[in-house]
């Protein structure tokens, strides 16, 4: 079947297997690596990654489902060589240490910040709980969503990239087209 | 010794690693895509125990894609047999290990027919079109039941007794004589216990690619062992070493399960040879659980002396060990590395240790982290409790009463073990204050009083471990066939930058940190300019690699050994070079004065000037490398006290860890961060065994928790956050003081969960349950709790059959 996806700000035309697995696809041939596969049931989320904006585990869906949609991977979060505040955040705190679980972890705690902007640990634990770590014991990992929940908050980043509505709006044209 | 301005052991650096495996640059095996590449897939044996009488692979043969189908009897005249390297007795009983079995299976998952296609989708298709007719025999499943020998695994062995291993005080002279002890006791304690069978479940499936092309096979696997790997290939097969190279990328996890020469790997390398094109095998979740090695899987039957003044005097341990259907590299030895470690940190006059390993039709055993300590402690922090109970004392007073005291170290134990340094007492202090023990058992008299359906426990364990594996004569007298020692090298670039070749092998310790670390400090280079090379056998031609808590104490050693022999050599060169003898040369910040004067030049200067090699002192070769191989003349002894606090909910049997304190000490930390994250992670593991994994086989043989739908890793929900502190007492073995941090954490935390439990529950009639210690466990034992109260028979509700044990 032809499908036509959308991946990390790209757009590839192809033809693929009904069968073939979104994951596989992602991997096998748009040669995008970053995501990975843990396990072959749904449990692990070592291959989630956002389907228009939203967590999904790469390995439950076929690619001809993705068709027409946007994906975005590990590989696409870093914006001009800067880093998302969850990868940043994920260093600062040494949420991981073999790091297979990471990119699936990375983008499930995004989806998870997008829904709850100060989570507490429990939130976190239980958002993430269809992403499996066997090395950090999620402590770290849980403190890292914390971070960047911090760090996302308006108003959290440097001041000069601080602008406030009414900064903004001030600056509008008042009235009229 | 620092030489940088500012210490780097010590500093919670930031990771190396990390820059790759958060933008998902990682180079996983998987990844890895050749040009020409065909995949293999195995067909695995659904059934656990079978004469197979023929396997029809025509179907498969015709089907589009495939290349080739190959049966073990096609391999039969060049897999050979796969290694063992610790055969424990002379008399060891080792059956034949072939890669693919030929004539009979004897587990379901074991290896039966590959396919080769090109491509992966293709080659599972081609799987299905295998018809294999079975011809079933007898299966052999329980651990107390085979070592009766009706129905045998191996009938050619005669016997499903592998070996029987024995240390005895007594005869070693370490001690008296556990049976006079027994018999002269006030108080004998006699328990059995059961260590499920657990799956390691690293996160990253194993993953082979082997490119024959060049005439030389280059094999990526994901491995904790490119070095053995090669070298156990090559003695193997007819492939010759020098042939061979290794090479370990980024590898998603290992914990003991991925220290082994597969199946796999071999059949890869085979295959791809027969191709004569690369060959790529990447297992799917549920191949990994029923065919990658499994880990514990031991009764103990503990027998436990002591005088009514809860001094403790006798310690009698007897073992059976589930080795499954084969040995594979090391699992015979793995019961045996808990056999000095089961009197722990108590002073005992006599300890007998006996373990008879066993075959059954069941997935092969062998390391996972901790790997025989994590029974021992489990046992004998059990059996301090149980003492405890029948005194009627305070279960961490009879702890310290019996424990080796600060000041007696070093001290030679019952085991003939020589522990260098360690302070219980501190340990103990600081985890009793963060832990708020007073208040915990107030709080647990109130509950006791009001009937709360929600009940507290207070679990301990002050366990300690014996890891850096190893001094190689200790492992040649434990008849392992390799040594311990492990190597580094040290490559000073003409432009002051630093390469660092380790035989360590890291998958997530973050060794690229550490590493480069140990020799920015010593050095004096900034730690950005240390590179650290590892897991590929032509960059690091020797290593013994990644297991045992032993990469930092020995590999790390040798680094220091090695910058230690770069330094000596720059300072001969710098004292050429500022015309000044060397003894008044003076090392600091990375450069070399003249003592009492401003005359210096920068370790860079001396680098570059015996690279350029213009001037130098009479008899010096050229560059400034250096290696050296460290083999150690002890193990280290990492100690520390966890406590633990759950609540069990009676109704329910649901079990909530309320609090869990640890307090490590692992010697001198190099980087904290680091520490704390192996602590987690080690705790996550332990914890799991208490509450909720356990690998499964139905009566017919088959692995019922093949998915991680069935096999319960942990998530995030089902764990809380931990308290993790230090105390440090420096080893006194190696030159950084360093006593290993990889284990710790699980091998501590399985007892201190158990107890805390148990502790909760023990006065409505409970006295054991199994692990894992499930709501419904929990739940049934509270049910015949309370109604056997009466009847307080040793070994208690929940508990296993007390015919375990050797017999």
């Amino acid at each position: 079947m032809k499908i036509s996806v959308n991946v990390d700000g790209v757009t590839y035309a192809d033809e693929v297997e009904p069968r073939l697995l979104l994951v596989h696809y992602l991997r096998e041939r748009l040669g995008r690596t970053g995501t990975v596969v843990g396990c072959d049931t749904g449990n692990c989320g070592a291959c989630t990654v956002h389907l228009d904006g939203h967590s999904i585990k790469s390995c439950q869906m076929f690619a001809v489902q993705a068709n027409g949609h946007e994906i975005t991977t590990i590989e696409g979060l870093a914006r001009d060589g800067r880093l998302h505040p969850v990868q940043e955040a994920f260093r600062n705190n040494h949420a991981l240490q073999c790091g297979f679980c990471t990119p699936g972890m990375i983008m499930q705690a995004i989806d998870l910040l997008a829904d709850e902007s100060d989570p507490d640990d429990e939130t976190v634990r239980k958002g993430l709980e269809g992403n499996l770590c066997r090395c950090t014991g999620y402590q770290n990992i849980v403190r890292a969503v914390q971070d960047a929940a911090h760090r996302m908050r308006p108003g959290a980043g440097p001041k000069m990239e601080q602008h406030s509505d009414e900064h903004v709006t001030s600056k509008q044209p008042v009235g009229g087209e | 010794m620092t030489a940088t301005a500012e210490p780097e052991v010590g500093k919670p650096r930031l990771r190396k690693e990390d820059a790759r495996l958060i933008t998902g640059q990682t180079r996983w095996t998987d990844n890895i895509q050749l040009t020409g590449m065909l995949h293999m897939a195995v067909l695995r044996s659904p059934v656990a125990h079978a004469r197979i009488r023929n396997i029809d692979c025509s179907r498969a043969t015709a089907m589009p894609g495939v290349a080739l189908v190959l049966t073990g009897e096609d391999f039969a005249a060049e897999q050979g047999s796969l290694p063992c390297a610790w055969p424990i007795t002379a008399d060891m009983k080792s059956p034949p290990a072939p890669a693919m079995a030929v004539d009979q299976v004897n587990f379901a998952g074991e290896a039966v027919a590959l396919v080769i296609a090109d491509n992966a989708y293709r080659a599972a298709d081609a799987l299905a079109a295998i018809d294999v007719d079975y011809d079933e025999l007898p299966v052999v499943l329980d651990l107390a039941e085979a070592v009766d020998d009706h129905d045998l695994v191996h009938p050619d062995l005669g016997t499903n007794k592998c070996a029987t291993w024995v240390y005895d005080s007594a005869e070693a002279g370490s001690g008296t004589n556990v049976e006079d002890e027994i018999a002269n006791a006030e108080v004998v304690l006699e328990r059995t216990f059961r260590q499920q069978r657990l799956i390691p479940s690293f996160m990253e499936p194993r993953s082979v690619v082997v490119d024959p092309s060049a005439d030389m096979f280059t094999i990526w696997s994901a491995t904790q062992i490119p070095h053995i790997l090669r070298w156990m290939l090559s003695a193997t097969t007819d492939i010759a070493e020098h042939k061979i190279r290794v090479i370990a990328p980024d590898v998603g996890g290992g914990f003991g399960g991925k220290l082994q020469v597969t199946p796999e790997e071999l059949l890869c390398l085979l295959a791809a040879r027969r191709m004569g094109r690369p060959v790529k095998w990447t297992e799917t979740r549920t191949e990994s659980m029923m065919s990658a090695h499994h880990g514990r899987d031991q009764i103990q039957k503990i027998t436990l002396a002591a005088r009514r003044d809860g001094t403790v005097t006798g310690l009698k341990v007897e073992l059976l060990a589930d080795m499954g259907a084969y040995l594979r590299l090391v699992s015979p030895g793995i019961p045996i590395l808990g056999a000095f470690m089961y009197n722990a940190i108590y002073k005992f006059a006599a300890y007998r240790f006996v373990c008879t390993n066993v075959f059954t039709n069941k997935v092969p055993t062998d390391a996972y982290r901790g790997a025989g300590r994590p029974e021992a402690t489990f046992a004998i922090e059990r059996m301090m409790d149980e003492l405890a109970v029948e005194l009627g004392m305070d279960p961490m007073k009879i702890r310290e009463m019996n424990w080796i005291k600060h000041e007696e170290f070093p001290f030679t134990t019952v085991a003939g073990m020589t522990y260098d340094s360690g302070n219980y007492e501190a340990a103990t202090a600081r985890a009793m204050e963060l832990f708020g023990y007073e208040e915990l058992r107030e709080e647990q008299e109130r509950r006791r009083a009001d009937g709360s359906a929600v009940q507290l426990g207070i679990g301990i364990s002050t366990y300690t471990e014996m890891c850096g594996l190893a001094p190689s004569r200790v492992l040649g007298a434990l008849r392992y066939a390799a040594g311990g020692w492990e190597t580094a090298s040290i490559r000073m670039l003409p432009t002051g930058k630093v390469e660092v070749i380790t035989g360590t092998s890291p998958h997530g310790q973050g060794h690229e940190t550490v590493w480069s670390q140990i020799v920015a400090d010593r050095l004096g280079v900034p730690f950005e300019d240390v590179e650290v090379l590892h897991g590929d056998t032509a960059s690091s031609h020797k290593g013994m690699d990644s297991y045992g808590s032993r990469s930092l104490s020995v590999g790390g050693t040798a680094l220091v050994h090695a910058a230690d022999k770069v330094l000596a050599k720059a300072r001969k060169l710098a004292a050429h070079m500022m015309e000044c003898d060397e003894a008044d040369v003076e090392f600091a910040s990375g450069s070399f004065s003249v003592r009492g004067t401003s005359t210096a030049r920068t370790l860079g200067d001396v680098v570059l000037a015996a690279h350029v090699a213009h001037d130098l002192p009479e008899g010096m070769e050229p560059g400034m490398d250096a290696d050296a191989t460290f083999d150690p003349d002890n193990f280290s002894f990492p100690h520390g006290t966890h406590l633990c606090a759950t609540e069990v909910d009676t109704e329910t049997g649901m079990v909530k860890i309320r609090s869990y304190v640890a307090v490590d000490d692992v010697g001198t930390v190099v980087n904290p961060l680091i520490v704390d994250g192996q602590v987690h992670g080690g705790l996550a593991q332990g914890i799991a065994q208490a509450l909720f994994e356990e690998a499964i086989h139905d009566e017919t043989g088959t692995l019922t928790t093949a998915t991680f739908a069935d096999y319960l890793v942990p998530s995030a929900a089902d764990l809380p956050s931990f308290i993790t502190t230090r105390t440090s007492t420096p080893a006194t073995t190696n030159p950084l003081g360093v006593k290993g941090v990889g284990e710790a954490g699980t091998i501590a935390s399985t007892p201190a969960v158990v107890n805390s439990v148990l502790d909760a529950v023990r006065h409505l009639g409970v006295r054991d349950i199994e692990m894992p210690l499930s709501p419904e466990r929990v739940w049934t034992a509270l049910q015949g709790g309370s109604a056997d109260a009466s009847t307080p028979a040793a070994g208690g509700l929940g508990s296993i059959d007390s015919q375990g044990g050797q017999q």
